[in-house]
């Protein structure tokens, strides 16, 4: 569904951030991306929908060359992708409502989206989705006046009510609690098996990778170093990712007892 | 212990000076106190003419203590109504003008062509100084407050533009990027990533600006161009100061009632 074809981006600076990286994600499945800081997770994710250039190579979904659209199309193909941010990015002075619906705005007239005059579908799918979240309550509420988590959640809205086929997440953990950071990746997760959504996530958290994904791709100076299945995740591989360290505590076990405590919650 | 840190240990410690060499540092101190007391030197005083100065001074601190708000009751109102009503328009035109100026002047969300020409709007209108345009629109236009409402929105114009291109440059990219995420339209990601952002910094400003051309108005009036400030030269030149005094009276009163009322908006709009 999404295939990547020799996209390199370098920047103004000079920085290769991405080096001829080929890459394919079929439909449906969630991939995380791992690599150290600066390894180009974040300038992969965003040269897809296109908040960077990429320098050069192709950029295809369902066959369309995202990286050769003009500014019109560009957006009619943003709308099939849905962003998930670190620090949440939710436009902190409008409501929980304002935040959903503004997934919206690729589909809707100016005049309708200035006026907040949604069509009842979409109103009835933003409500759904909260409540699928279980932040119905909290509609009316202003975003800045919510946790972490909850703000997470609004912005898994948001990128969902776009009705996209593929998610593109970056560091959806990165500001949470361990307990809430599983929360998040489960639910991210599960919503895509539900809605047969292909995801890539960036994520710092090896071991949360491991634990929620069926495909791990790592990223180490612009070039991949390792695609496969997570448990793969060798300590040597590692290191050929991140560079020398002791990784024993890092990988996670497979039965791990606490996973199953909090899926019966 | 590694020979570096055993040569700092019992040593002092002391901030590093903002400039390294000690004889640059000393030389700049030094100039500088040389030049505050040559300044000083050249300010002549006529003690003379102060001493004289001092009556006409204390007769107009005196008018304070008895305002005459009623022999020139009908020309105050009317200066003050052509004043605010100056005011009020001259905002309300300078600021609808100036919206668009300010999102074409930031550079983060300008493209550099449109950035550079509404920078050089900014740039003239803050150049030049209110008095000088109104001596000029005054030519243009006549006497009145026809040149002093033109006035006022050019130099609502340059200052309201510019703090607002500079509010929307610092702010949050990562909110603007999510809505511009969603394949919203230009107009869309303005009214959703970035006003929201930028808006009670806008609200303060307007209101602050209100303010400003309201004393400015005052001002504009001594060269021709209306409201309050004529009526006030008017009392200046006929030595009223009673009437001069209840003209400042109300205009002081009006600024802080005007600085009260943007206190209670910005709390709200936070």
């Amino acid at each position: 569904m999404l295939r990547l074809e020799g996209l390199t981006k370098t920047y103004k600076t000079g920085d290769q951030a991405l080096k001829d990286i080929d890459l394919e994600v079929p439909k449906g499945q969630v991939m995380a991306l791992i690599g150290p800081s600066g390894a180009g997770k974040s300038t992969l994710i965003r040269c897809i929908n296109r908040l960077v250039e990429p320098t050069s190579g192709k950029v295809l979904l369902d066959g369309t060359d995202i990286a050769r659209l003009p500014s019109g199309p560009l957006r009619r193909a943003r709308r099939e992708m849905g962003m998930i941010f670190q620090e949440y990015a939710l436009v902190e002075r409008l409501t929980v409502m304002e935040n959903v619906l503004s997934g919206r705005l690729g589909y809707v007239g100016f005049w309708r989206s200035f006026t907040r005059r949604y069509q009842q579908a979409d109103v009835d799918e933003a409500f759904r989705l909260l409540d699928r979240v279980g932040l119905l309550a909290m509609a009316d509420k202003r975003a800045d006046e919510l946790s972490g988590g909850q703000r997470q959640r609004v912005g898994i809205c948001r990128a969902l009510i776009q009705n996209p086929k593929l998610l593109l997440v970056d560091e959806p953990t990165a500001s949470l609690d361990p307990k809430t950071s599983r929360q998040i990746m489960r639910l991210i997760c599960e919503l895509c098996a539900e809605r047969g959504l292909a995801a890539i996530i960036n994520i710092h958290d090896v071991a949360l990778a491991q634990r929620f994904v069926s495909r791990v791709v790592g990223l180490r100076l612009g070039e991949i170093a390792f695609d496969g299945a997570p448990d793969g995740l060798t300590p040597e591989v590692l290191t050929s990712i991140y560079g020398e360290e002791d990784w024993e505590a890092t990988i996670e076990k497979v039965d791990d007892p606490e996973e199953d405590i909090e899926a019966a919650e | 212990m590694s020979n570096e840190l055993h040569d700092l240990l019992g040593k002092g410690w002391k901030k590093q000076p903002f400039i390294k060499r000690a004889w640059l540092r000393w030389s700049i101190y030094a100039g500088f106190v040389a030049y505050l007391v040559a300044a000083f030197a050249t300010i002549e005083v006529n003690w003379a003419r102060v001493y004289e100065g001092l009556d006409r001074g204390a007769a107009f601190v005196m008018a304070f203590t008895r305002p005459d708000f009623v022999s020139r009751a009908g020309d105050i109102w009317t200066g003050m109504a052509e004043s605010i009503v100056m005011t009020v328009a001259a905002s309300v035109v300078g600021i609808a003008i100036s919206i668009p100026i300010g999102l074409g002047a930031a550079r983060n969300i300008a493209p550099l062509p449109v950035y550079l020409i509404c920078r050089g709007i900014v740039a003239i209108s803050r150049a030049l100084q209110e008095i000088i345009v109104a001596i000029l629109l005054v030519a243009i236009f006549g006497f009145g407050p026809l040149a002093g409402f033109l006035t006022l929105s050019f130099a609502t114009i340059g200052f309201l533009s510019k703090l607002l291109a500079e509010d929307i440059e610092s702010m949050d990219r990562a909110q603007a990027e999510a809505i511009r995420a969603s394949g919203a339209r230009w107009m869309q990601w303005i009214n959703y990533g970035v006003q929201p952002q930028v808006m009670p910094r806008l609200i303060g400003l307007s209101m602050y600006r209100l303010d400003i051309n309201f004393r400015e108005s005052a001002i504009l009036g001594l060269v021709g161009a209306g409201g309050i400030g004529a009526t006030l030269n008017t009392a200046f030149d006929r030595y009223e100061y009673d009437t001069a005094a209840a003209i400042l009276i109300l205009i002081i009163v009006i600024v802080m009632a005007l600085e009260y009322l943007s206190g209670v908006i910005r709390a709200r709009v936070q």
